[in-house]
């Protein structure tokens, strides 16, 4: 017995030591990322020069800091428009279809139910040159019997979205629709009962029981734009967001270290808004 | 009265997702479908034909290279599922709670993080330049700079680092519902530790197993940026292949074929995936 017990801890002490390994696995390219933004160097390569602050703050180059940096910064700003409307947009779908699913009747529902999943097994690339190929038709058609230009339709920004909202809007629903099924009816029905409108109820009741969760959805929506790549990459004009400005210049250019001092922000940015999705949810688990 | 009321509601939550189901799903792959099945015989001439499919049969090049993303693809999902299933079980059988809470955290991290900053880490690990091949120099184990990038090896780690964490949360939550009293009733009838994972632990899992395999082949075959980052110019990739007749030589039509090859050929893996474990596609999707 004591023998197999040795044998037990043994194997136990190996297989901590694999998840070690795996976690290291895990972090070793986000602290490469991540760390040679301070280092004193052109390269983001080892030997360790000495610490900096100039890949954010350095206003002449060689040494131009993302925050000086014309590109970068627009992309920045185009990424943060596109994500806030995606995440507008696919809250208020996703509220909706929540209702939808969770509250109404209707016949082939569950046909709907599986039409409302399915954009999220489709390949993002797929659902981006649908997009551009659909858009670009009907543009092509109405400039040649109206020569008129639409220029929404075009790639850009309007796009982009378009594209993004696409398959996030199922995940923002699917979040929604989720709290809402924990939701107690009769609280309704005491409102209503007590003579309020549906509309006061609505107000009053239902929308703040669901706040949380539209709230994490719509972090959850916005981080999944700001970080989209693959369809994106069809949909996009001259207004690039960041995703795109950065892999042109890891694609291409090669690197200097402002690209880490980008990665550094984003990583703080995305870890900020998770802590904050993950406060708002536990916020709703004491209330409830 | 009451029943119109009812039913112009219905109408009101169906409509956002009729709206977006119809034109941004829907009427796209529509289009795309016609897209693919016209012919161009002479500029601006076109007819209506399977030109573009026999031409993506005829020609290898095209043809190898789905079969090389598909055949990869289902490596890195065997693979994905070899290293994650452990790293689930520990989650959610030997850890204690707070660990528990910790570790799966920490493994959604990386999940905040976007594609492109990842692939970027790896690059300034791996590279010839890069701290991997600096390490190796410098212990003696390496005479010379190694590179590590362009090769099929890498890929393939790439790929597994970045679809990992969606096969292990499905798991981690299938396996966090297994009672213990299953494990240690298989050990006290006498079964080893082989024979407890194989007749009740995996048969457990199977729903997570499912799910993880799916949507784990699915980003796989539609990434772009990890294979194109890490893989250079010979990772031939098939989505590689979709933006090159798309962007670079504005050859639409095919493109179109390609990106509906592509949705088929992940289809059919998916529809197979499902069948074979007897899974619906709702339940899959809900559990990432």
């Amino acid at each position: 017995m004591l023998i197999r017990q040795r044998k037990f801890d043994k194997a136990l002490l190996g297989y901590r030591a694999y998840v070690l390994a795996f976690l290291i696995f895990l972090v070793s390219p986000l602290i490469a990322a991540g760390t040679f933004a301070f280092n004193d160097s052109l390269f983001p390569a080892l030997p360790w020069q000495g610490f900096t602050l100039s890949w954010f703050f350095g206003d002449t180059e060689p040494k131009l800091g993302m925050f000086y940096d014309r590109r970068l910064l627009s992309g920045l700003y185009y990424s943060f428009i596109i994500a806030l409307m995606v995440s507008l947009l696919t809250v208020f779908i996703g509220t909706c279809n929540a209702f939808l699913f969770v509250r109404k009747d209707f016949p082939g529902k569950n046909f709907f139910y599986i039409l409302m999943i399915v954009p999220l097994v489709i390949p993002g690339v797929i659902l981006g040159i649908s997009i551009l190929v659909l858009a670009s038709s009907v543009a092509n058609g109405i400039e040649n019997r109206f020569d008129y230009e639409i220029g929404l339709l075009r790639p850009g920004i309007f796009l982009v979205v378009l594209g993004q909202v696409s398959f996030t809007t199922t995940i923002t629903s699917l979040v929604i629709a989720a709290k809402l099924k924990k939701f107690d009816i009769t609280m309704e029905e005491a409102a209503l009962n007590l003579g309020a409108s549906s509309s006061r109820v609505m107000r009053t009741i239902t929308l703040p029981f669901l706040r949380s969760a539209m709230i994490a959805a719509g972090i959850v929506a916005f981080l999944v734009s700001f970080e989209n790549f693959n369809t994106t990459l069809f949909l996009v004009g001259s207004e690039s967001p960041l995703t795109i400005t950065m892999f042109d210049r890891v694609h291409k250019v090669g690197s200097t270290p402002v690209l880490n001092a980008v990665s550094f922000f984003l990583m703080a940015g995305s870890g900020l808004l998770a802590l904050l999705s993950i406060l708002v949810q536990q916020d709703k688990s004491a209330r409830s | 009265m009451q029943k119109d009321i009812r039913r112009l509601s219905l109408i009101l939550l169906f409509a956002p997702f009729a709206l977006w189901i119809v034109l941004l799903i829907l009427l796209p792959h529509v289009g795309m479908v016609f897209l693919s099945l016209r012919e161009k015989i002479a500029p601006r001439v076109y007819e209506f034909g399977f030109a573009n499919y026999i031409e993506f049969f005829n020609e290898p090049i095209y043809w190898n290279t789905l079969v090389r993303t598909g055949s990869m693809s289902l490596l890195v999902t065997v693979l994905a599922l070899i290293i994650g299933f452990p790293i689930a079980y520990y989650i959610a059988k030997i850890a204690g709670p707070r660990v528990r809470g910790a570790l799966f955290l920490f493994c959604l991290v990386p999940l905040w993080v976007s594609d492109l900053i990842r692939a970027f880490g790896w690059i300034l690990l791996l590279r010839e330049t890069g701290v991997v091949s600096n390490i190796l120099q410098w212990t003696g184990l390496a005479a010379a700079p190694v590179e590590m990038l362009y090769n099929d090896v890498t890929v393939v780690i790439g790929l597994v680092y970045t679809v990992i964490l969606f096969m292990i949360v499905p798991l981690a939550s299938t396996l966090d519902g297994m009672d213990n009293s299953m494990i240690e009733a298989g050990y006290n009838l006498g079964g080893r530790g082989t024979t407890v994972l194989r007749r009740i632990i995996i048969p457990y899992a199977m729903p997570g197993i499912a799910s993880g395999c799916i949507i784990v082949f699915m980003l796989t075959a539609g990434s772009y940026l990890t294979p194109i980052l890490l893989g250079g110019k010979n990772s031939s990739w098939f989505t590689e292949q979709i933006y090159d007749q798309f962007i670079t030589r504005y050859n639409w039509e095919s493109g179109a074929a390609f990106g509906m090859l592509l949705l088929a050929f992940t289809s059919l893996v998916v529809w197979l995936g499902l069948r074979l474990t007897g899974q619906s596609l709702a339940n899959t999707v809900t559990k990432t």
